[in-house]
């Protein structure tokens, strides 16, 4: 991560010095635009944080504000959308801003664009479903300072042109978004016995014979499921399995 | 007593990392011995009591509905509270920024141990997000504010060190490969959080 900072940061500084008499065309091409716009390359960028280079289970970015919502599906759903759509735009506007950045003010420029971005995301969420943004309470504020987001900033965004960048935090933030997601099935699934809300196992009644499904049979929720610790040892396994079906992540 | 309450609440039932799991990133990425973990702990306890003090006042007299009141009462229906989280973002790298120059100045021991931790805190969540609950609890004055930062801090400060420790002794242990190293961590963090739910209830 260190090296890979310094790298990109020289990276750039030396763009930058090459190229600034044209800098109003560097801010929109680059020497990748001959590729084809879903190239292997590309199509790279957005699968491989599904698996062999996932944020939260190999990069161990994310995690802060990520467990805490996971108890049901559709605030875990809202938190996902909201985190690619702020790692998307806010690579895509610092990797147009690159090469103007001075080195050393970096991290509070980046952190005013992520700020904004997140303060719009706040809004319209207070504005369409009040009832989740309720519910996911601080933790959209703290998208803010989600290591996913500046991770990838720092990482890829000021190194790279505005189209990888884009389809960089796409990728990462569905990676993100695709564990949250599994985790709250777990936890909405065995916890509670629903999915986005709705009673998959049949209906839980005070007494034995008014219940239908499996809870006829004397089948039981999970109340510790619904508690905030098993979010943790759900990635825990999650990250089992992963390691174990892919031996090369494995850590000595 | 009231203080003692909150105190006491803060580090053990509300705390940063095993209720709310702030600040995981850097709990993971820094608690593989001790003694590094001893000093962003602390630099944590530090930043969080200073930052969160100065939000309180900021949200008291800048950004909540109503809080430009004390300037002239024609501004008593303006509501800026909207603007926090950048706002918040600013006071924290700002701060982190002066303590780091403060630190270096004065105590270069100090600043030499702390290293890198120092300017990374700006981007650890706990920070943010001991302001964003203190924005939500509507503390009655800047005692309280205080105090829930300093509890806050010292929550964190004992949760990295405790896994820490654990962390240095699994090296040790038979661990299946697939697991070792994160895997492991998330679920022993799992367990010590079940531990600390038994705190759950406790009032002063």
């Amino acid at each position: 991560m260190k090296t890979d900072k310094t790298k990109t940061s020289t990276d750039s500084a030396q763009k930058a010095a090459e190229k600034k008499k044209d800098e109003m065309i560097l801010f929109l091409s680059s020497s990748e635009e001959k590729e084809h716009f879903l190239s292997k390359n590309n199509r790279k960028l957005l699968s491989d944080p599904f698996n062999d280079n996932n944020p939260i289970t190999v990069q161990v970015l994310g995690i802060c504000s990520a467990l805490a919502i996971t108890v049901q599906l559709r605030p875990a759903l809202v938190m996902s959308l909201a985190v690619i759509a702020v790692v998307a735009f806010s690579n895509v506007i610092v990797s147009l801003i690159r090469n103007l950045i001075p080195n050393r003010i970096r991290i509070i420029v980046q952190l005013v664009v992520v700020a904004s971005l997140v303060i719009l995301v706040d809004q319209v969420l207070k504005a369409y479903s009040y009832d989740v943004s309720k519910q996911l309470s601080v933790f959209v504020g703290l998208i803010i300072t989600n290591c996913i987001v500046m991770g990838r900033l720092e990482a890829f965004a000021l190194g790279n042109g505005v189209y990888k960048s884009f389809l960089d935090g796409i990728g990462n933030g569905a990676g993100y978004g695709f564990i949250l997601i599994v985790v709250a099935f777990f936890r909405e699934l065995l916890g509670s016995g629903k999915l986005f809300g709705y009673e998959v196992l049949g209906h839980k009644a005070p007494t034995l014979a008014d219940s239908t499904g499996l809870y006829a049979l004397g089948y039981e929720n999970n109340g510790l499921m619904l508690l905030s610790p098993m979010a943790l040892i759900i990635v825990g396994i999650i990250i089992w399995v992963q390691r174990s079906r892919n031996r090369t992540l494995i850590e000595d | 007593m009231e203080y003692l309450n909150l105190f006491v609440r803060s580090i053990f039932i509300e705390n940063m990392i095993f209720a709310y799991f702030l600040g995981m990133c850097s709990y993971l990425a820094v608690s593989k011995t001790v003694n590094t973990a001893v000093g962003l702990g602390a630099a944590v306890i530090f930043v969080l009591t200073v930052t969160v003090p100065i939000n309180f006042l900021l949200d008291q007299y800048l950004l909540s509905p109503g809080a430009l009141s004390w300037l002239s009462p024609e501004y008593a229906d303006v509501d800026l509270s909207f603007l926090s989280f950048i706002m918040f973002i600013a006071v924290i790298a700002s701060m982190v920024q002066l303590v780091e120059m403060i630190v270096e100045k004065f105590a270069p021991a100090l600043y030499g141990a702390l290293g890198i931790f120092l300017p990374l805190i700006a981007v650890n969540c706990a920070i943010l997000g001991g302001s964003l609950f203190m924005q939500q609890k509507n503390f009655g004055g800047i005692g309280e504010a205080v105090t829930y930062g300093l509890g806050s801090g010292i929550g964190w400060f004992l949760a990295i060190i405790a896994i820490a420790a654990i962390r240095e002794k699994i090296t040790y242990s038979n661990v299946p490969a697939p697991l070792k190293g994160l895997g492991i961590t998330f679920i022993i963090t799992g367990l010590m959080a079940i531990g600390f739910m038994s705190f759950m209830g406790i009032k002063l």
